[in-house]
């Protein structure tokens, strides 16, 4: 393998790739937009959920308790209702999420002592808002039991819950799909740079032309690698800066660690993208590729929903998704404040996968004949 | 048969026949959404079960066994015994387990002494949302298990108030029932849109576009011949669908099929023109494909409001979301599959996408001119 | 220019940005097409044929002057014009996945031809296209001149009055060429058809009625093939002598005195003289006994060059290519026994064998799809034989290791180098992929850039280089490392007459300094340039030998002086014949 050869390669796909200003523009602005917005919409916490109350009971306990909800910055009052009849339009027609409904003997049965009935009428459509709405509001209504029992001189129950959130002490969900956002796009550019490099040469004619010089094919893949794991780079630096900085999202771990991590996980994804491009004849099919390799593999790497509640099957199939490992690493480093020894298992699956790809890829180039 | 019928007819019947003869048209059309639906339907799930929990009782008795049992039995839970905090917080941090629950020496003692018994709970917060799943089934069942266990002393748990609720549409919050549907919408935004993204960009390509300019076809004829047979294509990708939500995956439809269907037409036009409008501009498959990946994959599944609640997005987001057609199919999807037909969701949405299809279609017209340059 | 002309341009100019820079595609291009004529538009690629095709036909506004078709304006009313013609595309516009009734019936729809008498026209064309046999194949399964005439065939559909053909000819064999002109005036005779037709193959001027000679972007003139040629009368000569090799003989009389242009010829060397009048031997060639000059009769291409060759002196720069090749001897370099390669059940190369012998120049001829481009990509390494056996300097490359490749030089068919990356930035690149650096690689690239002429463009970006140019850049670019054997596939397709005469006169000085020259080509003149050669068809080989044995053996009594496109001709013809006696002896 000749030092020489692979740089000249290298030069050589860094100019064919950012001589064309439009390529360039491809590579650096949708994923700074994407991260912003994406960034920005991607969140399971809810703000300012919709909310009707039909109060039938005029004491101050239920006035006590709808301040604690409205209160809330998770969730706004928008009506308020004088019938069972009013439920069902607002939340067939969502324009509430969910209906709270005080009885007439709410304030009586409080002050007696008796348990208060609390109604919640919920909208189940998504099921996950639902959850988490149902949530928020059990805590409002805990809060509210456990101050009412020690102003009221009563005992609480025997046994109480202490609760503590390591890691992301607040739950914010921002601080879990930002990383994942990172990784994705990571995977989505640095695939696109590479799931073309080959394709593009075959059709272009170029290809051939390589393969008739004495250029041997791991040199070819070395310097075909390379531009994509650069720019990879490049672009992970820019967007955990902006992650770190702009998102605020801690960063407690090794930062060695986590460069590790990237250049295993760019190592691994420039490999599929250089097999899938090495099998594709066209453009067309390169692009077709890389597009059936990365909606599932971001869909199923955790990056939005776990893959512990995946079955077995997907469960196995995911462990090929170099993303699902990358995902771990960055939240490990940035939230959870890894070191080498704890990423160990992430990282090793990750150079299984590109010693494999790489090499597929390689042999292709001289085998992969139309 | 009319002149221009005849020419409209010629197009459809060339169009289909290159469909029935190009099998990656068929595989979009077909193999993709099962495919997809399968591996998303089943991999893509919120609901917890089975989380690891480690469970540290540091002196074992009737009551903290009681306690330990009422997770023990949970189908949420699969709990692990450690000797000690320590060990446990190790696993915790190892990843092996996703929360402990720490019962203290003292904790039968306080329990019965009528002192309050604090349960110490420890989760990993790094994925924000199951965390705050497994805090709620935590508290479902400590409160479970507070009520045995006043029962079981002969009192009743007096809790000031009471939270009774009864969850409308999906009962058991089962998050497979929104999320098919809402996975139809965003496999259908990618097929429907990659499927037209090539077929216009491919005649430019192959040279047979200029023989098709130099003949009586206008340009309306030409486009329309086009979209039938990919529709009848893409609608077909869509009832697989449709059938696996209904009988794999047991969605229930609460709606009638006719109201299901023509709201899916309508968004399969959608998308259709969309992709047509790409393959349009760019005249050039390979560009088609690229941009058509761009614009419908991503922003469907982050920006529909299929997984993340829109109204919760910052205004200018929300702003954005109304460009993305998945969003009004996912609403529409979602009630006439779970809720039933709910008219003002259903025209509200409907409108919306109507009002894209004339849009993009004065686009895709004002684009399209029969001259090369 | 009258209304009853079939079609008029007035002052057409047509302008497209490119990169930032308006590029003069067409100007100030005004003529008259006569009714009921076949009038050949006729020009090197990058002349400004298509556009001016494509503006006929309202695909195209122009950015000034007037055009009128059948009486339309096709500026304005594009719709009316493009319902009344019949045009034929390049490539033919046909859909190559649906078979020829399918194609025939889509374009019968969408001219809105009659349901009745559909079938009668069907079958007319299809008898006269010689296609009836094949209604249910698909397009894409068509032999290239199957598919021009089904093109021809949707575009006479509903016999249109003008009927315009974008390149027709292009990549397909004689016979079917043939063929095409026969319908075409067929067409012209019995339906009174107006014919436009392009084409870059200046032989084919000579069988239209009327010519229009485009050249960059200009109309250099309009008139009977007849009448340009008589331009040239008398300065048009055919120069032999013995004891010189052709070749040299034509690099020697390019550069006499007096004359304009000299191209091999069979075994002599045509000469076009600046002035009339025949010229001295001894004028010509000085020091050679036994010079015979014989006056012949002038072509269209004769008067193409002297209209557009201002003597120049790339000729004395080619003598010196300064190459360091080492190789002596002539023993074979490239053997080829029985080599095969199948794709599916479709065979691309049956049982192909030849050799080449050090510093020969050897030909690949036959039509697109004949599977001389499979062989070649066989012998690069590029892809494996199916069977056979074959080796290049003593490897098969496709097995060998990278070294081997060193001695090879290869140029693929059509312009294959990084349209990203500058000129110098190109040859740069395929120097040091060769293994050339430091002090080496500025030596050669400058060699490269000064031999070549391509100083002006160093900094240009391959893709926005002029045709010729990408051509001179490919050819520079697989001669960085001083190769032993080169390869060159379809080299001069798309290049003008002038760039063809430059590209060989290269080529036989790289053959004097002992490379061994391996080119296809369909340019059946162009085998005239070869030591030997062979025809393929059909992937098998209809003959092996020098262009003197071929031609010889389609001399006859009707044609004492056959070219080689009528040796070719006769070939397949005899093949035709050789495969109905088979199927007979068969039934």
């Amino acid at each position: 393998m000749s030092f020489f050869h692979i740089r000249s390669l290298a030069r050589k796909e860094f100019l064919a790739l950012m001589r064309d200003k439009r390529s360039r523009i491809v590579i650096i602005v949708p994923p700074i937009i994407q991260l912003f917005i994406f960034g920005f919409a991607a969140t399971y916490d809810l703000n300012d959920v919709p909310v009707a109350v039909y109060n039938e009971d005029s004491g101050g306990a239920s006035r006590e308790l709808l301040a604690r909800i409205e209160g809330s910055p998770h969730f706004s009052v928008l009506h308020r209702i004088g019938s069972d009849a009013g439920i069902a339009p607002l939340i067939d027609d969502r324009k509430v999420l969910l209906v709270v409904r005080f009885s007439k003997r709410f304030s009586a049965d409080m002050a007696r002592g008796d348990p208060a009935s609390l109604q919640i009428v919920i909208d189940g459509r998504n099921s996950n808002t639902a959850m988490i709405a149902l949530n928020y509001l059990r805590s409002v209504v805990l809060d509210f039991n456990r101050d009412w029992q020690q102003r009221h001189g009563q005992t609480g129950p025997p046994a109480t819950l202490e609760m503590r959130a390591w890691y992301n002490e607040n739950l914010q969900s921002r601080w879990f799909i930002v990383p994942g956002i990172v990784g994705s796009l990571m995977l989505v550019v640095t695939l696109l740079v590479t799931a073309l490099s080959v394709a593009r040469e075959r059709e272009q004619g170029t290809f051939d032309q390589l393969l008739v010089t004495p250029l041997r094919p791991l040199e070819l893949l070395v310097g075909k690698a390379i531009p994509g794991m650069v720019i990879g780079l490049l672009e992970a630096t820019l967007i955990i800066v902006l992650m770190v900085w702009f998102f605020e999202v801690p960063l407690r771990g090794s930062l060695p660690a986590l460069y590790l991590g990237i250049l295993l996980f760019l190592a691994a994804t420039v490999g599929v993208g250089l097999m899938i491009s090495s099998i594709a004849v066209t453009q067309q099919q390169a692009i077709l590729g890389a597009f059936l390799f990365v909606v599932p593999a971001i869909i199923l790497s955790g990056f939005t929903t776990p893959i512990a509640n995946m079955p077995e099957v997907v469960q196995w199939l995911t462990q090929l998704n170099p993303l699902r490992y990358f995902l771990v690493i960055v939240r490990g480093v940035t939230l959870e404040g890894d070191g080498f020894a704890l990423l160990f298992h992430q990282f090793w699956p990750m150079v299984i996968i590109a010693a494999a790809t790489l090499t597929m890829a390689g042999w292709l180039f001289r085998h992969r004949m139309y | 048969m009319s002149a221009r019928l005849r020419r409209l007819w010629g197009m459809i019947r060339k169009e289909s026949l290159q469909i029935l003869r190009d099998p990656s048209s068929i595989s979009i059309a077909f193999v993709m959404p099962v495919v997809l639906l399968l591996l998303f339907g089943y991999g893509v799930s919120l609901d917890a079960k089975r989380i690891p929990l480690g469970i540290v009782i540091e002196q074992p008795d009737t009551a903290s066994q009681s306690l330990a049992g009422a997770f023990d039995r949970s189908e949420f839970f699969r709990p692990q015994r450690f000797d000690a905090i320590q060990t446990a917080q190790v696993a915790l941090a190892e990843r092996r387990i996703d929360g402990i629950l720490w019962l203290r020496n003292d904790f039968s003692s306080r329990l019965f002494s009528g002192l309050d018994a604090p349960i110490g709970i420890f989760v990993n917060g790094v994925d924000s949302n199951r965390a705050n799943i497994t805090q709620g089934y935590i508290q479902g069942t400590w409160l479970a298990w507070l009520q045995h266990f006043a029962a079981a002393q002969g009192r009743s748990l007096d809790l000031p108030v009471a939270m009774e609720q009864r969850v409308w549409f999906n009962p058991a919050l089962n998050s497979r029932l929104f999320l098919v549907p809402g996975l139809i919408a965003i496999i259908m935004t990618m097929i429907g849109s990659l499927l037209t993204a090539m077929v216009v960009a491919r005649e430019w390509e192959r040279g047979t576009m200029e023989a098709l300019m130099v003949t009586p076809l206008h340009m309306g004829e030409m486009l329309t011949g086009k979209l039938i047979p990919y529709f009848v294509l893409g609608m077909g990708g869509m009832l697989l669908s449709v059938a696996m939500a209904l009988f794999l995956f047991g969605v229930p439809l609460l709606s009638p099929f006719w109201l299901l269907m023509a709201c899916s037409a309508l968004f399969m036009l959608v998308s259709l023109a969309i992709g047509l409008l790409i393959s349009i501009v760019t005249r050039n498959q390979f560009l088609a494909g690229q941009v058509a990946l761009v614009v419908s994959f991503l922003p469907s599944f982050l920006l529909s409001g299929f997984l993340f609640d829109i109204h919760s997005m910052p205004e200018w987001v929300q702003t954005i979301t109304y460009v993305v057609p998945a969003r009004y199919f996912v609403a529409i999807l979602q009630t006439l599959f779970l809720a039933g037909p709910v008219w003002p969701v259903v025209l509200v949405n409907a409108g919306a996408m109507l009002f894209m299809l004339v849009v993009l279609t004065a686009l895709v017209v004002k684009k399209s001119y029969k001259r090369l340059d | 220019m009258t209304e009853q002309s079939a079609l008029s341009f007035h002052n057409v100019r047509q302008v497209f940005s490119s990169g930032g820079h308006a590029l003069c595609a067409l100007d100030g291009i005004g003529f008259a097409v006569a009714p009921g004529r076949v009038t050949g538009l006729i020009g090197p690629d990058g002349a400004g044929k298509t556009t001016l095709m494509r503006l006929a036909c309202g695909l195209l506004r122009p950015a000034q002057g007037e055009i009128r078709v059948l009486g339309l304006d096709a500026v304005n009313e594009p719709q009316a014009v493009q319902s009344a013609v019949g045009y034929m595309p390049q490539r033919f516009g046909l859909y190559e996945d649906l078979s020829v009734q399918e194609n025939l019936d889509l374009y019968a729809d969408l001219q809105g031809l009659p349901k009745d008498g559909r079938a009668a026209r069907y079958a007319e064309l299809m008898h006269m296209t010689g296609l009836a046999p094949f209604t249910a194949r698909l397009a894409g399964r068509l032999s290239g001149g199957m598919k021009q005439k089904l093109g021809l065939a949707c575009a006479l559909l509903r016999a249109p009055r003008l009927l315009l053909l974008d390149e027709p000819t292009v990549g397909v064999d004689p016979v079917s060429r043939r063929e095409l002109w026969a319908i075409v005036y067929g067409q012209v005779r019995e339906q009174g058809m107006s014919v436009l037709l392009s084409t870059a193959y200046l032989d084919e001027a000579e069988r239209c009625d009327d010519v229009l000679l485009l050249h960059q972007g200009r109309l250099l003139g309009q008139g009977a093939p007849a009448d340009f040629s008589a331009e040239v009368e008398g300065r048009i000569f055919q120069v032999s002598a013995s004891g010189i090799s052709h070749r040299r003989l034509q690099t020697r009389l390019s550069q006499a005195p007096g004359v304009l242009d000299a191209l091999v010829e069979g075994e002599t060397v045509r000469l076009v003289m600046q002035a009339p009048g025949e010229p001295a031997a001894a004028s010509l060639l000085p020091g050679l006994d036994e010079v015979r000059i014989r006056p012949a009769a002038p072509r269209f291409e004769d008067a193409f060059v002297a209209r557009l060759k201002t003597r120049h002196d790339a000729a004395a720069a080619l003598g010196a290519l300064d190459l360091h090749i080492d190789a002596r001897g002539d023993e074979e370099v490239i053997r080829v026994r029985k080599l095969l390669r199948r794709f599916g059940d479709f065979i691309a190369v049956n049982e192909v064998s030849f050799s080449v012998r050090r510093g020969e120049i050897f030909g690949l001829l036959g039509a697109n799809g004949a599977g001389k481009t499979t062989t070649f990509r066989m012998l690069c390494g590029l892809l494996p034989a199916s069977g056979g056996e074959l080796s290049v300097a003593g490897h098969d490359l496709h097995t060998a290791r990278a070294e081997a490749r060193r001695h090879i030089g290869y140029m693929a068919q059509k312009f294959s180098l990084y349209g990203d990356l500058s000129v110098a930035q190109n040859l740069r690149f395929f120097a040091s992929a060769y293994g050339l650096r430091g002090r080496r690689q500025d030596q050669r690239v400058a060699w490269a850039i000064d031999t070549f002429g391509l100083a002006d463009y160093r900094q240009t970006n391959a893709r926005d280089l002029p045709l010729g140019f990408k051509q001179r850049l490919s050819f520079a670019a697989a001669l960085m490392h001083e190769p032993e054997i080169l390869f060159l596939d379809e080299p001069t397709s798309g290049v003008d007459p002038l760039a063809r005469r430059e590209f060989w006169a290269r080529t036989n000085a790289l053959a004097e300094a002992g490379v061994t020259v391996l080119v296809t080509t369909h340019f059946m003149e162009e085998a005239n340039y070869c030591d030997r050669l062979v025809i393929m068809a059909e992937g098998t080989v209809l003959a092996e030998g020098t262009p003197r044995e071929m031609k010889a053996r389609a001399r006859s009594a009707d044609n004492p002086d056959p070219t080689m496109e009528d040796a070719f001709i006769q070939l397949i013809e005899q093949r035709e014949q050789a495969g109905e006696k088979g199927k007979e002896t068969a039934a």
